[in-house]
């Protein structure tokens, strides 16, 4: 029997992994990527945690939360393309030209 | 003796390849890499009886997310990613931030205390079947969110249509310009275009 508390371990380091590299990258798509990452570590989090409190709670929340990465991706991956359409460049510079 | 050694080998993977994917230069490595994470997070899924959720995994996100970054990285032009200054000034200060996040995180984790008990423990779980279990709980609790996941999809679906056409649009109205400069023999709106 897995103790809850490595899961919960193994999903902080998954979350910090992924705000490292939100931080540090500047590619628009890697910096999506990353926010998957740390959709995932919230999801193992979800899971785990609703394993060892004998609920489903958690697992429709990591449903719900699955789609809504879904539509995040999609949307995020068609402004980075309008983006990069307008700009030919995927960088986060660009979004200095949404302030107006 | 089997389970803990299959879980440190599914942490060690992740962990490795959560690295790697932020680390790496080449962003199609990078989403490669994020591919193997996301099969050994299904696996974690399995072992915490989530059949259900571990095959949503590997379908949705390795099969359908991953596919559609692929596809955007193949459309736009990797030869452009430049380096620039970090999203924080400085690299390191941006590690320094996600570690002190996990120095924060793993030093509040033995204050946790379990809540209540829900009335779904994993025998009666394994024997309805994760599918009919998460089923029944999200056609009959979770109804309402079910349908604002469907219209969140559906949203999605549109803002792409959306951010598709305006693509489409401004293109056709570029090329319609040089048309004009390439004919200007040709009586076109002119004054209506260049005001």
């Amino acid at each position: 029997m897995i103790p809850l508390h490595w899961y919960v371990g193994l999903a902080s380091a998954l979350f910090c992994i992924g705000v490292c590299g939100f931080l540090t990258r500047r590619n628009l798509i890697m910096m999506l990527l990353s926010a998957e990452l740390m959709l995932n570590a919230v999801n193992l989090n979800l899971v785990a945690m609703s394993y060892y409190l004998e609920s489903l709670r958690g697992h429709a929340f990591t449903f719900f939360i699955i789609t809504v990465a879904a539509a995040e991706a999609a949307i995020g991956l068609g402004i980075a393309i309008a983006l990069y359409q307008h700009r030919r460049s995927v960088h986060t510079d660009s979004f200095t030209d949404l302030k107006g | 003796m089997f389970i803990p050694i299959y879980f440190w080998y599914s942490a060690f993977v992740i962990v490795l390849c959560g690295i790697l994917a932020i680390s790496l230069r080449n962003p199609v490595h990078s989403v490669l890499a994020v591919l193997v994470l996301f099969f050994h997070m299904a696996g974690l899924y399995l072992l915490l009886q989530a059949e259900f959720l571990a095959a949503v995994q590997i379908i949705v996100y390795a099969g359908a997310i991953l596919v559609l970054y692929l596809f955007v990285l193949f459309l736009v032009n990797l030869k452009e990613e430049l380096k620039l200054s970090a999203f924080v000034p400085g690299v390191w200060l941006g590690r320094g931030i996600a570690a002190g996040l996990f120095v924060l995180l793993i030093w509040m984790l033995p204050s946790f205390t379990s809540g209540i008990k829900g009335n779904w423990p994993s025998a009666a779980v394994s024997q309805a079947g994760h599918t009919k279990a998460l089923g029944g709980e999200l056609f009959t609790t979770y109804l309402i969110p079910f349908e604002i996941a469907g219209l969140i999809l559906l949203v999605a679906l549109v803002g792409s249509l959306v951010l598709a056409a305006r693509i489409e649009g401004e293109q056709s109205g570029r090329s319609g310009k040089r048309d004009q400069n390439e004919h200007p023999a040709l009586p076109p709106h002119q004054e209506e275009v260049q005001p």
